[in-house]
């Protein structure tokens, strides 16, 4: 599904590398953890899943179709395959929980129909429909986390990329956050997540792909957070 | 398209009016452009509403004397009248000459006296020739010169061609002319590339402000038109009030003033601005709605580049 091919990227005219000839498989329906200090190259690799970055060298494919090689105008569509979720939830102030949710919607042309179902559906997914008309002002961290992961859910995409989910979490909001992520693999969504967090990745048992300094130094299946 | 082309145009009014301090400053800064560039305008109509009075009051007279017949004239009026660079040639028969004259001295009897021994009218017939632009009165002098240089010597027909003591004058007035308008179209450059940079940049600022609201929208997929619309609407809305509000600020100004222009430039600047209201609000209005929606694209394209 998703194939890295000796991927390099250099910043500063040579002088930085931030990962150096990366390459791995994740196949449909796989939860991958990608570990590492940080600098170690975790989050370009995600950038460059979503187009936000493109490699100095190598290729990234999704489907078989070099993501690179989108053109500009068709990257929203490509992007539309892929639900996203960050550290700092980037949901929109302003926004209700159903609004920063039906916002995705409506960014991919969906009707008022499908919003107004699909909504409701996504939150009860991550147990907050009594937070529905909540502004992300007063929420706690958790739920703006779960939040952001019924917003990355909800146009069913076929990969959910978390990049340091936990990070801002306590134990009990971490813990909910993971097991909401599990289900949505569970559902038959690939999920490949980034984080620091030793418990997260030992409770898990899933693949782990270790990085260092720009390389990948160990990838297991069911594997435990060695660093 | 219709759900799109709906929901870009609700973000827009939304965007603009949550961003209420944003957006009172972007039409701050475009009303006060705005107002600058109708300003110039007004003056820059007043200033050529007065070189326009003042050109008018420029021309060649050619007197004739007073044996010549009025067929002579009738054909030199008819050379004149065929050359391009004339605008305009008048013709004033000795008997308008005489009357006009006495009514200027109407209260000189000494004038009047003279003139009454005289008995017969001493004053020739003339010609007020009026040039396209003052720049072509030379030419015009010239072709007067020559015609004068072929007369019969015996029996001539032009008397005196004023032109030659009034070149310095002329000479003068188009200097004026040309360095006034010269400047005046430097002077509005400079305040309309000041407006376009000044707007663009509070445009810019607003936008800035939403950065992460389009960094998000990127990463649901929004499509680059999803996320400029609202921007490139609020642009227009910002460009529409500060136009309309542009021309409420003028308005008594412009009434108040107007009096003192029509005594000063025989031009009421109000009146003008009233009878072309239609062109100054399109002007106005249309500049603005096209700063502000090119200002948005302009500043939202940064946050679009991958």
């Amino acid at each position: 599904m998703i194939y890295f091919d000796n991927v390099s990227k250099v910043y500063n005219d040579g002088r930085s590398t931030a990962i150096e000839g990366v390459s791995f498989q994740v196949a449909p329906n796989e939860f991958v953890s990608i570990v590492g200090h940080s600098g170690a190259g975790k989050t370009t690799l995600l950038k460059m899943l979503i187009a936000e970055d493109v490699p100095t060298d190598g290729q990234v494919f999704f489907e078989s179709i070099d993501i690179h090689k989108i053109p500009k105008a068709k990257l929203p569509k490509y992007r539309r395959k892929i639900g996203t979720v960050f550290q700092d939830f980037k949901l929109l102030p302003h926004k209700t929980a159903y609004e920063n949710i039906s916002f995705a919607m409506e960014a991919n042309g969906r009707s008022d129909e499908e919003i107004s179902e699909n909504v409701p559906q996504a939150l009860a997914l991550v147990d907050l429909e009594d937070k529905i008309w909540n502004f992300p002002g007063e929420l706690s961290g958790g739920e703006k986390q779960r939040v952001a992961i019924a917003r990355a859910i909800v146009n069913q995409p076929d990969i959910i990329i978390a990049d340091e989910p936990t990070g801002n979490l306590d134990p009990i909001a971490t813990y909910e956050v993971v097991q909401i992520l599990k289900k949505i693999n569970d559902l038959g969504t690939t999920v490949i997540m980034t984080t620091h967090n030793k418990g997260v990745i030992d409770e898990l048992g899933r693949r782990v792909i270790t990085m260092d300094e720009g390389k990948i130094v160990r990838d297991d299946s069911e594997g435990k957070y060695v660093l | 398209m219709w759900v799109a082309f709906k929901r870009i145009v609700s973000a827009g009014f939304v965007g603009f009016w949550r961003n209420g301090f944003v957006s009172l400053a972007a039409i701050f800064v475009m009303t006060v452009a705005l107002f600058t560039v109708g300003s110039t305008m007004m003056l820059d109509k007043l200033l050529g509403v007065s070189l326009e009075n003042i050109q008018d009051k420029v021309d060649i007279n050619v007197y004739f004397v007073t044996t010549a017949t009025e067929q002579d004239i009738a054909a030199l009026q008819t050379q004149l009248e065929s050359l391009p660079d004339v605008e305009e040639v008048t013709y004033t028969s000795r008997e308008e000459a005489l009357a006009r004259f006495r009514e200027l001295h109407r209260n000189d009897e000494t004038i009047m006296q003279g003139l009454d021994e005289l008995g017969d009218n001493p004053l020739g017939a003339s010609l007020s020739i009026r040039a396209q632009e003052t720049s072509q009165y030379e030419g015009i002098s010239q072709f007067l010169e020559d015609q004068r240089a072929v007369e019969n010597p015996q029996s001539p027909l032009i008397d005196d061609i004023n032109f030659l003591k009034n070149k310095d004058a002329i000479d003068k007035l188009t200097a004026i002319i040309d360095a006034v308008e010269r400047s005046t179209l430097v002077a509005m450059l400079v305040l309309v590339a000041a407006a376009i940079l000044i707007t663009f940049n509070t445009i810019r600022l607003a936008i800035y402000t939403t950065r992460e609201e389009i960094a998000v929208m990127r990463l649901v997929g929004a499509s680059n038109t999803f996320i400029r619309g609202p921007f490139m609407l609020q642009g227009i809305m910002y460009g529409l009030v500060a136009g309309v509000l542009s021309l409420l600020i003028m308005y008594p100004i412009l009434l108040w003033i107007g009096p003192a222009t029509q005594e000063f430039f025989q031009f009421n600047i109000f009146n003008y601005f009233v009878s072309d209201f239609g062109y100054i609000f399109l002007v106005l209005v249309g500049s603005g709605i096209m700063l502000g929606m090119i200002s948005s694209v302009l500043a939202v394209a940064r946050y679009l580049r991958v």
